[in-house]
């Protein structure tokens, strides 16, 4: 009698013939052994943009915020932009790995790890814009409420770019100490199968004595539980304060009630599609397609289309109220200067990418095929990153006074910083990739004997027999 | 902390592992640990440990965020430098709201994890002895502590009858030390085993 069994139905989470050992070797292997080549190449590219984003970023800090081509219409650009775009991928990662939980979401364990991983670097990207968008960086303390010789002058708890502060902070800290806990189990697995000394000391310091002792899994059972219940709120939290930025001004195109749910959805949307991209290339890589399989690519893409449907219901209701709202300037920046005008272009690139193109996934063909899921997954994160241009500057290039009507494209500088932010989160996930378990083995095993291929096979005698027998059975198997 | 012995076993199955678990508590043994390298589901319960409170001390940690951000904002802006931002009012609680959330998730989840390590008594540079070192890769390790009343002999015949496998013998230090897992700086060196 099997511990729990699952209707043969569901495709079987884990491929192939597998058992404890052979999924410990599987997905620790690859961190034993040297790195291909096209590791080495990524990781100096990602390094070389890396530097160039750092240099950028010195060049504006040494000339002043005026080498980016902002100005006094435009004072959001690319940067908050980015900002947002970056938080927003962050979003998957907790998603899966907080509410999948939750909805006890079996497939999540083939990809939490690696979706945490990337809300983490995500959101360190992210930080980096609306800290480096000061201008004076140096002064960036101030936005802590600490004891000051400045009266004390405290911070503006009124303001949402001070909730910002506290949400992404926040956001940073409990998605690394969730991540975290959930890989100190796997360190230990590394750690006593090491074989060479210095592996053996780093990964003995990084898995802080882990042993597996039955109440230690206890608590950390309970641990994951709790942290995924406080996740679950804060992730919405998140995008929502993020929205707050833009929905508690007074700018037409940016003040509106929708923008919280919306911009959840667009950070789900956008955060799957990354997933995507990053899984697709680390299974191929290392060899792990028997965990990834398609049906976690397809369960992935259903998000996005859903995601994508309601972004795309959010973008039709926004032009809707800008019409029944009667309110002239509004109706000005939806459909004189966002969906027409100069930037009018932006507009219909965020349109095709995010409402139109994911719609291909109502086809379970196209959902498994691998090829299209990657080609959608970096149409729609180019859709998103429209998504947040468009809202933020069709909004401001055409103020109310027609005199300040300007312009905006970027400098060097905007470009190369972005740039860097991508150098930052690749180094950071090649390293990942290398020296940490991408997948997580504990959580793999517990749901082998269910959803491992090898063991759904066992289960097809119970399918014959009648469910109150297999019932009974259960109740007395102990 | 003390060194004690203890008689272990290894399972390669949990089908075999509960009703072993089960045997040896009938038996009477003193059951150490039984390690395993996932989280085995209602191995807690068959072997007859309490709940966890980790959850209360989740909630008290994140009533302690609330009360921290609800009265600091408030004391900032009514007591210490009470400043008219627009003719807003002083209090104003739906703005005072996204930083006590977020506070409160703060709080609750730096303390639960800090609650956590040290409950397992676990943190960099801790080290504990290691039964199996597949332990905590597929190996269903169960550890009975020896005493004065029990026969090492006996034991490890019981465990070899209950399905265990390498059954063998060991004096350890049950609680930890700090170590480096690089180097052999145990109280008792373990005899190779399987």
């Amino acid at each position: 009698m099997s511990l729990k069994y699952e209707s043969t139905l569901r495709e079987p989470l884990v491929d192939g013939v597998k058992d404890y050992h052979q999924v410990t070797e599987d997905i620790i292997s690859p961190i034993e052994g040297k790195p291909g080549k096209l590791w080495y190449v990524g990781f100096f590219i990602s390094l070389t943009l890396l530097g160039f984003g750092a240099f950028s970023v010195f060049w504006q800090i040494y000339f002043g915020v005026g080498v980016w081509n902002l100005n006094k219409t435009i004072g959001w650009g690319w940067d908050i932009t980015n900002f947002v775009w970056w938080v927003g991928i962050g979003h998957a990662g907790t998603l899966i790995s907080a509410i999948l939980l939750l909805f006890r979401q079996g497939w999540r364990t083939g990809v939490n790890r690696a979706a945490e991983a990337m809300t983490i670097f995500a959101v360190m990207c992210a930080g980096q814009f609306p800290i480096i968008h000061m201008g004076r960086v140096w002064m960036a303390f101030f936005i802590l409420p600490y004891p000051n010789t400045r009266g004390p002058v405290w911070v503006n708890f009124n303001s949402p770019l001070l909730w910002d502060v506290f949400a992404i902070s926040t956001y940073f800290t409990v998605s690394l100490l969730f991540w975290y806990s959930g890989l100190i189990p796997d360190f230990a697995t590394i750690r006593d199968r090491a074989r060479t000394k210095l592996r053996k000391l780093l990964y003995g310091v990084a898995s802080f004595g882990w042993t597996g002792s039955t109440k230690h899994w206890q608590r950390h059972e309970a641990l994951s539980l709790v942290l995924a219940g406080l996740s679950t709120p804060l992730v919405l939290s998140v995008h929502t304060i993020v929205s707050f930025d833009f929905a508690t001004s007074v700018i037409p195109g940016w003040h509106t009630t929708i923008f919280p749910p919306y911009f959840v959805a667009g950070a789900i949307f956008s955060g799957f599609a990354m997933v995507q991209t990053l899984l697709i290339i680390t299974r191929k890589i290392l060899h792990l397609e028997e965990y990834i399989t398609l049906g976690h690519m397809e369960a992935m893409n259903k998000v996005i289309v859903l995601t994508g449907s309601v972004v795309g219901c959010a973008y039709l209701t926004e032009l809707f109220m800008a019409w029944y709202g009667a309110n002239p300037y509004e109706f000005a920046t939806f459909f004189k200067y966002r969906a027409a005008g100069p930037l009018g272009w932006s507009y219909w690139i965020m349109m095709t990418c995010n409402v139109i193109s994911p719609q291909v996934f109502w086809f379970r063909k196209m959902r498994r095929n691998v090829m299209v899921t990657f080609v959608m997954s970096i149409i729609v994160n180019i859709g998103m990153w429209f998504e947040r241009f468009v809202i933020i500057c069709t909004s401001l290039y055409r103020d109310y006074l027609p005199s300040s009507w300007s312009y905006y494209r970027p400098s060097w500088p905007e470009v190369g910083f972005y740039m860097g932010t991508f150098g930052l989160f690749f180094t950071c996930y090649f390293l990942f990739a290398k020296y940490f378990p991408v997948i997580a083995v504990a959580e793999i095993k517990s749901i082998l004997k269910v959803s491992g291929e090898n063991f759904k096979e066992k289960m097809e005698k119970y399918e014959e027999e009648s469910a109150e027998k297999f019932a009974h059975d259960v109740a007395h198997a102990h | 902390m003390a060194v004690k012995n203890f008689v272990v076993g290894l399972f390669d199955d949990e089908a075999v592992l509960f009703p072993a678990v089960k045997k040896v508590r009938t038996a009477g043994y003193k059951l150490h640990d039984v390690y395993t390298p996932f989280p085995v589901h209602g191995l807690d319960h068959a072997m007859g440990l309490r709940e966890t409170s980790l959850h209360t001390a989740g909630f008290i940690y994140g009533i302690t965020g609330t009360t921290t951000a609800l009265s600091f904002m408030s004391w900032v802006f009514n007591v210490d430098w009470p400043l008219n931002i627009g003719g807003k009012p002083h209090f104003p609680l739906p703005a005072f709201i996204p930083i006590t959330f977020e506070l409160t998730v703060l709080f609750a989840a730096v303390g639960m994890v800090m609650t956590f390590c040290y409950l397992c008594q676990i943190m960099p540079g801790v080290k504990k002895h290691i039964f199996h070192p597949r332990q905590t890769d597929d190996k269903f390790v169960m550890v009975i502590e020896l005493t004065e009343k029990t026969n090492a002999e006996e034991v490890k015949a019981f465990l070899n009858a209950a399905g265990a496998h390498d059954v063998n013998e060991q004096k350890a230090e049950a609680g930890w030390w700090f170590g480096r897992y690089d180097k052999n700086d145990e109280v008792y060196s373990v005899p190779a085993n399987a």
